[in-house]
C-alpha cells in the first residue's frame, strides 16, 4: 500500500537504469545517508566505533570487494586475508616513507598495489576454476603472510615484527593513531566505504557488470559473444582487490593502528569476509553490507545477551558465541541460500503487494 | 598477416530473388574444411559458401556434423585442414572473442543465456564489443560512460521491440520458458549487429505456434536488416520454406548443396535420411 511502484513513471533510460528506481526506495537511501553523516557523528561512542560502526564499515568495504570477484565474477577466492595483510602493508610503508603526504592517498594508493598483487595471483583463474582456483588463492594467502613476517623491510626492521600507524590527520583532525576520536575513524570509515560502494554500483549496473556476470554464468558462450576472458577475469581481481586492499590499510591506519600479519591477516579473516559474502548475498552491493553488518554486530549482541544481561561468565559465553555463530550461518544458508539480500528483497516484493496479496 | 585477396566464387554474381531479396556476393567461404577429434574425423573435406543476404540452411540427420560445422564457422573449434574466408580475407587462426568482432554472431543448440541476468542485461551483453568508456569512466558513470549505456539501450528496445519480448525485459532469463529463451538468444545475437547470424538449431523443442513465430522472426531479420543468415534445423519444411540455399552432410561429408528443390530430389540427400537397402 505505501510501497509501491504504480505511479512511478520513467520516461527516460537514464531514469531507468539508476541504482534505485523507486522513488521511496530512494528517500530511503538519502534518509540513511542523512542519519549516517549528519546525526550519527555527534552521538557516537568509542564503544559504538570501536566495536560496531568501524570495522562494520571496514569489512562492508572488503565484502564489497570479494562480492565483485566472487558474487559477480564467479572466480572464488579464498585469499582476502592476504590481500587485506598487502593494502595495509603498502599504507605502512607508504606512509613512513612520505610522510608529508596525506594518509588518506595512501589508502587509496596501498589499494592500487593491492589490485596489482591481486591481479598477479589471479593470473590462474585463466587456467582453473571453482574449489581449485579456491585452492590456488590460498597459496596467495600464505605466501602473503609468510612474506611480510619473514622479510623485516616490509615492517621497517621493527623488533616486535609489528607494524604501527604513525599519527597523522587531515584538515586538522587526527585521524591515525592512538589519539584519533572516535567520529573521526568512523567518518574516515564512512567515506570510503560510500564512496565505493557507489564506484562497486556504476561498475556492477553497466558494462564491466554485465562481462564479469557472463563469464559466472557462462564462461564459454560470453567468449563466443565477444567477451574476452583474460580481461574480464583480471579487471574483476584487480577491482575486487582494490577495494579488499583498500579495506585492509583502513583496518590497519584507522581501526587498529597496529597490525601483525599471521595475527590479523590470518587465514581467518579470508574466511571471515567470504562468510560476510555468502550470507549476504552473492552478487549483491546492499548484500556485502548486510553481510558485514551481520558478521559483525552478532557476536557483539551475543556476548551483550549472555554477558550482559544473563550474567554468564565471559569464557563459557565467548565459547558459546562461536557456536551460536556457526549454527546460525548454517541455518541461514539452508533457510535462504541466496541470502539477506534475497530475503530482503523477497520482503520488498510481499510489501508491494501488502495488504492484499491476491 | 597479409590479407589475401579472394577470387571471385563461380556464380557469385548478385542477383534477386523470386521474393524480391537481394543476393550479394560470397560473404564466408569455406574451403575443404577437415576436422577431427583424434581418431574420429567430425567433417572430411567440406567446401560451401555463404552468400550476402541468403538465408543458408545447413541440414543433415543426427551426428553428420553440423554443429562441429558452426563451431569451425565461429571459431571455437580449429579445423586441421581448411581455410575459411570472411568478407574476402582468409581468417587466420584467433580466439573466438575476436571471431565475433569481425561481424559474427550465433545462437546455440542448447540455450547458452546468462542464467542471472535480466533478459534485458542478457540482451545488453550482445553489444559488449562495442564498448569504448575505460574501467575508471565507468567507474565514476561519467564521461562517455552513461551517453554510451543509454545509446546501447536504445538500439537494445528497438531489438526488444522487434522480437515483441516488450513484457519480459526485466525478468530474471532463468525462470522464463524454453520458447521465450530461444527467443531471447535471437535477441542477443542481434543486438551485435552481426554481418553473419548463425543459428544453431532455432526451433528444436518448439511446438507449431512457436516455430511459425519463429521462422517469422527469422525472415523478418532478413528482410528487414538484411542480415546474412545460417542455420542449421532438422524440420524439414521449415528449412524448405525458409532457406535460399541447402547444404546437406551425413558422416561429417557434404553430399549436397543447392536450392531447397534441388536438394529434396538428390538421391543421396533421400538415401541419407531414408536409408538404402544394402543387398
Amino acid at each position: 500500500m505505501l510501497y509501491r511502484e504504480a505511479g512511478d513513471f520513467k520516461t527516460s533510460y537514464r531514469d531507468d537504469s539508476q541504482t534505485f528506481p523507486l522513488k521511496l526506495d530512494r528517500l530511503g537511501y538519502y534518509a540513511a545517508l542523512a542519519v549516517a553523516f549528519l546525526v550519527v557523528p555527534f552521538v557516537i561512542t568509542d564503544y559504538w566505533a570501536n566495536s560496531v560502526l568501524v570495522p562494520f564499515l571496514i569489512y562492508a568495504i572488503a565484502a564489497l570487494g570479494l562480492n565483485i570477484l566472487t558474487g559477480y565474477a564467479g572466480q572464488v577466492s579464498l585469499g582476502s586475508g592476504g590481500f587485506m595483510a598487502v593494502g595495509a602493508y603498502a599504507a605502512y610503508k607508504l606512509a613512513t616513507a612520505f610522510p608529508e603526504i596525506s594518509i588518506l592517498i595512501h589508502v587509496l594508493l596501498a589499494g592500487g598495489i593491492t589490485a596489482m598483487v591481486g591481479v598477479l595471483f589471479g593470473l590462474p583463474s585463466l587456467r582453473i576454476k571453482g574449489f581449485y582456483l579456491a585452492v590456488a588463492t590460498l597459496a596467495a594467502q600464505f605466501f602473503l603472510v609468510w612474506l611480510f613476517n619473514k622479510v623485516p623491510w616490509f615492517y621497517n626492521h621493527s623488533a616486535s615484527g609489528q607494524i604501527t600507524v604513525p599519527e597523522r590527520s587531515f584538515l586538522g583532525w587526527i585521524i591515525t593513531g592512538p589519539q584519533t576520536s572516535a567520529s573521526a575513524k568512523y567518518l574516515v570509515c564512512l567515506c570510503f566505504a560510500v564512496l565505493l560502494a557507489w564506484v562497486a554500483r556504476n561498475l556492477t549496473r553497466g558494462t564491466m557488470g554485465r562481462t564479469w556476470m557472463a563469464i559466472r554464468d557462462m564462461d564459454i558462450a560470453a567468449e563466443i559473444i565477444g567477451v574476452n576472458p583474460l580481461t574480464a577475469k583480471m579487471t574483476a581481481f584487480a577491482v575486487s582487490s582494490f577495494f579488499i586492499g583498500v579495506a585492509g590499510a583502513l583496518l590497519f591506519t584507522v581501526y587498529l593502528g597496529a597490525a601483525e600479519a599471521s595475527e590479523t591477516f590470518g587465514i581467518n579473516k579470508s574466511f571471515l569476509v567470504l562468510f560476510m559474502v555468502i550470507i549476504g548475498g552473492l552478487g549483491s552491493i546492499f548484500g556485502s553490507f548486510a553481510g558485514a553488518a551481520f558478521l559483525v554486530l552478532l557476536p557483539v549482541f551475543l556476548k551483550n545477551v549472555l554477558v550482559g544481561s544473563l550474567g554468564w561468565p565471559t569464557d563459557l559465553a565467548a565459547h558459546l558465541e562461536l557456536m551460536i555463530v556457526g549454527a546460525l550461518i548454517v541455518f541461514f544458508l539452508i533457510v535462504e541460500p541466496h541470502g539477506l539480500a534475497q530475503l530482503w528483497r523477497v520482503t520488498k516484493e510481499k510489501l508491494r503487494l501488502w495488504p492484499f496479496p491476491h | 598477416m597479409m590479407p589475401q585477396t579472394q577470387q571471385a566464387a563461380t556464380g557469385a554474381e548478385p542477383y534477386i530473388t523470386p521474393d524480391g531479396r537481394k543476393i550479394g556476393g560470397v560473404l564466408m567461404d569455406l574451403r575443404n574444411i577437415t576436422l577431427r577429434f583424434g581418431g574420429v574425423t567430425a567433417i572430411k573435406d567440406i567446401s560451401f559458401d555463404i552468400r550476402e543476404g541468403e538465408i543458408r540452411a545447413i541440414i543433415g540427420p543426427n551426428g553428420a556434423g553440423k554443429s562441429s560445422m558452426m563451431n569451425v564457422m565461429s571459431g571455437f573449434y580449429v579445423p586441421q585442414e581448411g581455410e575459411v574466408w570472411f568478407r574476402g580475407e582468409r581468417r587466420p587462426q584467433m580466439r573466438p572473442y575476436k571471431v565475433a568482432r569481425l561481424g559474427l554472431a550465433r545462437t546455440f543448440q542448447n540455450i547458452a543465456l546468462f542464467d542471472g541476468m535480466s533478459v534485458l542485461d542478457n540482451i545488453m551483453t550482445g553489444r559488449l564489443t562495442m564498448v569504448k568508456s575505460s574501467l575508471l569512466e565507468q567507474a565514476l558513470w561519467w564521461g562517455r560512460a552513461e551517453a554510451e549505456e543509454n545509446r546501447h539501450r536504445e538500439q537494445v528496445e528497438k531489438i526488444i521491440d522487434f522480437l515483441e519480448i516488450q513484457n519480459i525485459r526485466k525478468t530474471p532469463v532463468g525462470r522464463l520458458p524454453y520458447g521465450l529463451k530461444k527467443r531471447v538468444e535471437l535477441a542477443r545475437a542481434l543486438a551485435a549487429e552481426p554481418k553473419l547470424l548463425m543459428l544453431d538449431e532455432p526451433m528444436a523443442g518448439m511446438n507449431v505456434e512457436e516455430k511459425e513465430d519463429m521462422s517469422r522472426f527469422i525472415l523478418d531479420v532478413n528482410d528487414e536488416f538484411g542480415t546474412t543468415i545460417a542455420l542449421i534445423e532438422h524440420d524439414m519444411g521449415v528449412v524448405m520454406d525458409l532457406s535460399d540455399r541447402v547444404v546437406v552432410m551425413d558422416y561429417g561429408r557434404k553430399i549436397g548443396d543447392g536450392t531447397p528443390d534441388e536438394v529434396r530430389n538428390n538421391q543421396e540427400v533421400i538415401d541419407a535420411y531414408l536409408g538404402v537397402a544394402h543387398d
